[in-house]
């Protein structure tokens, strides 16, 4: 295959933004960090990538922002874009489907997981796995 | 693959010190009357973040107690529990806790199991109402399920799993192709791709998706596994899951011979089923993009026929002020016809294109109706009561600011029908009611206005009860004797809470009051009709919008103020003997043998030169929180549609007035504010007439 997969992992915590880097770049992506909306806005716009994993509560700019921001730039118009979801609350579900979301994965993540619903809607090998 | 997650505990640790110093200075800075959403907000994130990072290092203790935390911070941030002392308190003193758990996680030492277990129970109480917040649904109770995928292994089965995307799957940013994939990493796939619905190409879209599958899955998983594949796309596909084994005496090969299952690629699109010959078992796909109406902030779905409706209007606008200026370029006084005409037809249009955009923001109330029988049925379930919820009236249109306003005030209203209306199915049954409960929801439009009723059918407000509550928390005078409808009206007292005990469901400090300042606040109105052992019904009344208001202009010595017609009951010139004046209260007017006090809008606003004797000017009765009064005005000049503008942004607020209009000529008028000007009456009294 080609080049890896970029990812860019959003998250204001630190440690889990470096937990979710760690954890794909394991499995072969290539990882960006951004500390919240603000700050992923701008690095997205520097360079594509080929899908996002947010939090959802964020200072400047929450989750739901950055997914409704990214979605009105044609160029993440389709792109996948995953959100942290630390509750299995339905609404903070429904609200970030509504602003674009693809899907969701529920914190704390199990590393497996997380890579299991990556692959899911941004596969980096042909066919999956 | 290393998954090992251990070296980033030392991270978390050092994180959780910083967050919970933030928390700290955040917590002590917070002015308890005036708690700002972005204070609460820095600090729910700094809960959120420690609790986020406890779970992945096995630190349940510290996500259990931050979580609470978070509810509490929730319910304040919602308004739902209002800041105080006591609150900051108890958060500080959680932090503290959980200090000492992070210090403890640090140095290895297990923490004593019941460490912040009062501190928990405290703020869980404090919470309280917050429905996810209940210690059994716990999110850190629900670990990451492992995989079930690879886990549990069935017998074989064959499924038919009809797959059909809305146009719009993509927009989601998800990807039909990677679905059919990973469903074909669960066992053996035939897959028939449905090309009907893909137009010539001078038409296709490439942003939708006009394809359609039925798949054949031959898998030892279970259904949940199938599922899951598709979790990201049930909004936006019809999936349907058909197990055919038991339909099938053998294999599924065996019904499909010309398929040989073993002989086929595990790639996804095998055939392409001719797009002139549908497959009837097919789910064709939707004709339209379904539109689901989720409130959202930024945008809203409008409905085509009014778009174009919009483009129609602007092409009639554009057409009219053609032709004026034909005329005008070279007008002699024969064409004054004509232009008078034009002239009409311009205002006709212009204001057909105002109704048409106002509409643009109309949105039925279904986006808010369509949660309440989920609200319903859980309360229901919570509080062992058998209720129905009947609902009328969901496509009634209202302005999208009043339905994102509307959402809190109702789910407190049927929560509270649920909680303290409906009887449990034993007492029903006892007092000769069927078991059932049953809740009427109902919108319709009235008179210009959007009116919303919440009935139920069950006990009824206990007047006995509710006075004897009010005369003990001091709101009505102990030797008071109210008129029943006025009792009803003491549950929107501030301070006033019927519940015994404060339920997890409907107390929580906040009652009816905010519920019926939440309506005032939008310009409606909500009423209370009660028949004890009947039921109770709850009557909101609400304008269509809040961008625009029919209004009476009336003349006040030189000045134009603006009535709100909704507040308008009627309007009187009286004699002299209608009005009498009472000591110390001021003028009243006998209404048909009702006493109603009079307001001397030109007093009141230290207008000169007006008529100070009513039975020289025009009394006009107006309404406003069951509250009457007449105002006294020299002039009823119209009635119009006016474009409120908000005073605010420029000055203060001012009492008795709600807003500013411009008027055709451009001068400025002010809009007056009824319910402002009911209770101002007291003080003002004119002086000359009676003189």
């Amino acid at each position: 295959m080609g080049l890896a997969k970029k990812i860019l992992a959003v998250d204001d915590s630190k440690t889990m933004r470096e937990m979710v880097a760690f954890t794909l770049k394991g499995a072969g992506y290539e990882v960006s960090e951004a500390e919240d909306g603000q700050a992923a806005l701008a690095v997205a716009g520097a360079q594509r990538f080929d899908a996002v994993i947010t939090d959802l509560n964020m200072p400047n700019l929450n989750g739901y922002g950055l997914i409704r921001a990214l979605r009105a730039n044609p160029a993440y118009r389709f792109t996948p874009i995953l959100m942290l979801t630390t509750e299995g609350d339905p609404s903070k579900k429904e609200e970030g489907k509504a602003a674009g979301a693809t899907g969701w994965i529920v914190k704390p993540f199990d590393p497996v997981k997380l890579i299991e619903v990556v692959q899911k809607v941004c596969p980096n090998k042909a066919g999956g796995v | 693959m290393s998954t090992d997650l251990s070296q980033f505990r030392q991270t978390y640790i050092a994180e959780c010190f910083e967050l919970l110093a933030d928390m700290e200075a955040r917590l002590m800075e917070l002015d308890v009357g005036a708690a700002g959403s972005e204070a609460l907000n820095a600090i729910f994130r700094c809960a959120h973040s420690i609790k986020g990072g406890a779970g992945a290092f096995g630190l349940q203790e510290i996500g259990s107690l931050t979580h609470v935390m978070e509810a509490l911070l929730d319910s304040l941030r919602d308004g739902r529990v209002a800041p105080s002392r006591a609150s900051v308190d108890m958060l500080l003193k959680a932090r503290d806790i959980v200090l000492q758990m992070v210090e403890a996680a640090r140095d290895g030492v297990k923490v004593p199991e019941n460490l912040g277990a009062d501190i928990k129970a405290a703020l869980q109480s404090a919470a309280d109402g917050t429905p996810n917040a209940s210690p059994s649904t716990l999110s850190l109770e629900d670990k990451p399920t492992p995989p079930q995928v690879t886990s549990e292994v069935h017998a074989p089965q064959s499924w038919r799993i009809g797959f059909t995307p809305y146009q719009t799957l993509f927009m989601t940013g998800n990807e039909p192709i990677l679905i059919l994939r990973e469903l074909a990493r669960l066992g053996q796939t035939v897959v028939t791709a449905f090309t009907g619905q893909v137009p010539t190409l001078s038409t296709l879209d490439p942003t939708r998706c006009y394809l359609s599958w039925i798949i054949i899955l031959s898998t030892d998983k279970p259904e949940s596994a199938i599922r899951e594949v598709f979790e990201f796309v049930t909004d936006h596909c019809d999936l349907r899951l058909v197990n055919i084994t038991l339909q099938t005496s053998g294999p599924v090969s065996e019904k499909l011979p010309e398929k040989k299952m073993d002989a086929l690629p595990a790639l996804p699109i095998v055939s392409c089923a001719p797009a002139a010959a549908p497959v009837t078992t097919a789910a064709s796909p939707p004709a339209e993009d379904p539109v689901h109406a989720v409130p959202h902030v930024t945008s809203i779905r409008v409905d085509l026929e009014k778009v174009d409706r919009l483009v129609n209007m602007v092409g009639e606008l554009v057409i009219t002020e053609a032709m004026l200026h034909a005329l005008m370029r070279d007008f002699t006084m024969d064409k004054l016809s004509g232009l008078l005409g034009g002239l009409s037809e311009l205002s006709q249009h212009t204001r057909e294109l105002q109704e048409a955009v106002m509409s643009v923001r109309m949105q039925p109330v279904h986006s808010v109706f369509a949660r309440m029988p989920r609200l319903v049925r859980d309360l229901a379930a919570q509080l062992n009561k058998d209720i129905r919820l009947v609902m009328v009236g969901e496509a009634t249109e209202v302005d999208k600011t009043v339905i994102e306003q509307l959402s809190d005030p109702l789910t407190h209203m049927i929560r509270n029908a649920c909680d303290h209306g409906i009887e449990t199915p034993a007492v029903r049954l006892e007092k000769g009611k069927s078991a059932q409960g049953t809740i009427n929801l109902s919108a319709a439009h009235r008179g210009g206005r959007i009116v919303i009723e919440i009935r139920d059918d069950g006990a009824g407000i206990d007047r006995a009860r509710v006075l004897a509550k009010a005369r003990s928390k001091g709101l009505v005078a102990t030797d008071a004797q109210p008129a029943e409808d006025e009792i009803d009206a003491m549950i929107f007292l501030p301070g006033f809470s019927t519940a015994e005990q404060v339920t997890n469901v409907s107390g929580r400090g906040v009652g009816m009051d905010v519920v019926k300042r939440n309506i005032a606040a939008m310009g409606g109105h909500v009423r209370i009709s009660n028949t004890p052992g009947q039921g109770a019904c709850m009557t909101v009344s609400l304008p269509l919008t809040l961008a625009i208001l029919d209004g009476m202009i009336v003349r006040v010595g030189k000045e134009l103020y603006i009535v709100p017609i909704a507040n308008i009951l009627e309007t009187l010139r009286p004699t002299r003997a209608d009005v009498r004046r009472l000591e110390q209260r001021g003028d009243v007017i006998n209404v048909r043998g009702e006493f109603i006090p009079l307001v001397y809008l030109g007093q009141v606003f230290s207008v000169p030169n007006t008529h100070q004797d009513p039975a020289a000017s025009l009394v006009i009765l107006v309404e406003s929180n069951q509250q009457r009064a007449g105002l006294v005005v020299d002039e009823l000049v119209g009635q119009q549609q006016v474009v409120i503008k908000s005073l605010e942004a420029n000055a203060d607020p001012v009492r008795g007035v709600s807003g500013a209009t411009i008027l055709g000529d451009g001068r400025v008028s002010l809009i007056l504010e009824i319910s402002d000007l009911t209770l101002m009456r007291a003080s003002t009294t004119a002086h000359a007439w009676a003189a």
